[in-house]
């Protein structure tokens, strides 16, 4: 609070069919119980969900823009990690 | 003496009207709000609102039997033809004014829904479930911004004392009887006003202590909106509201 704003917050939201919470914004709130208040009117006013999570920002760890490369590129030809990569023989039929 | 069809009436203007008109009053928060997300908050309890409106007032219709539709009942009526609660007409203010007079209108009408859905109108009753949802959140939401104010710094304090003291004499009208609850409440169609006000009175004064905030000892009760004789406020609601379908009477939207 020390610039005067509310502390920002992370919010995420299970829709009626989904399974896991999705991200779906931020807005500020001066505590826990607001910020779901606020997720409420803001983000699922048109029945987006039935589930609302709330983080602080500040407690989002993420990772490094500038080290996309070395994070994320060595992945890229590694194409017998998927499981199209191989062959599903005749007599298994259909997976 | 009215008969049982104009108490009908009568009473249904007074609910949907005290609806439409606080309703109205949130709206000029659209784009005003303190913050962005209390901007929508408040919006959404207004949409709320007016959605309840809507549904009284094409009721009010029906059982008027004149053929006049939810807008010609909300746009094309005078001052002296409402009948809502003169607290729902009070100006805004400033967020703590608004807030006040949410959480003094909120908390009644929890009540009142609570016991109109045991009305044997079956208008009413469903009626009253399917707005007892909103509205149990419109006075969590006025709640939670009571005690924060309230109990917040000596600023907010003030902010939510002096409205309370301003627009305490407003709520003795939630809880006035005349002809139209003589006639309806016997026939177990309107709310025993009488039964809701010990609930009302020691939820506010919970949340009133709570706040650290102090309920005005003047017990003046200002009345007559439920008689069609309003504050200066009304007609001035009344003339922005209405002038779009006035001026155009043909437009559609």
């Amino acid at each position: 609070m020390t610039n005067g704003n509310w502390p920002l917050w992370e919010v995420f939201i299970r829709s009626r069919q989904g399974l896991n919470h999705k991200h779906v914004g931020s807005l500020r709130a001066s505590d826990e119980e607001m910020a779901i208040e606020n997720a409420r009117d803001v983000y699922t006013r048109r029945s987006e969900g039935i589930s609302i999570w709330v983080v602080l920002s500040s407690n989002v760890h993420a990772s490094n823009p500038t080290e996309k490369g070395p994070m994320f590129d060595p992945a890229e030809d590694k194409v017998y990690r998927h499981p199209t990569f191989y062959d599903i023989p005749d007599e298994i039929g259909h997976m | 003496m009215m008969t049982e069809q104009e108490a009908l009436f009568d009473y249904c203007l007074r609910i949907g009207d005290s609806s439409l008109i606080i309703g109205h009053r949130l709206s000029e928060w659209c784009g005003h709000g303190p913050i962005l997300e209390e901007d929508i908050a408040i919006i959404n309890v207004s949409l709320d609102l007016v959605g309840q409106a809507r549904s009284v007032l094409d009721y009010a219709g029906k059982v008027e039997g004149k053929g006049r539709s939810e807008d010609d009942l909300a746009y094309l009526r005078d001052v002296t033809f409402y009948r809502n609660h003169l607290l729902c007409e009070q100006p805004n203010g400033d967020y703590g004014k608004t807030i006040v007079r949410q959480f003094l209108f909120d908390s009644f009408h929890y009540f009142f829904l609570n016991e109109l859905v045991n009305s044997k109108d079956q208008f009413f009753s469903g009626y009253a479930e399917k707005s007892l949802k909103e509205v149990t959140y419109h006075m969590q939401h006025s709640t939670k911004w009571m005690l924060r104010m309230g109990d917040g710094t000596e600023e907010s304090h003030g902010r939510v004392q002096e409205p309370l003291n301003d627009l305490w004499r407003f709520t003795g009208e939630f809880f006035a009887v005349n002809e139209v609850d003589e006639i309806l409440t016997s026939k177990g169609i309107a709310v025993d006003l009488n039964k809701i006000k010990p609930k009302w009175e020691q939820y506010v004064r919970s949340i009133v202590q709570e706040a650290t905030l102090i309920l005005p000892t003047n017990n003046w009760e200002q009345l007559g909106g439920k008689e069609g004789r309003h504050t200066e406020h009304l007609g001035f609601i009344l003339a922005e509201m209405q002038f779009l379908p006035r001026a155009y009477p043909d437009a559609t939207w």
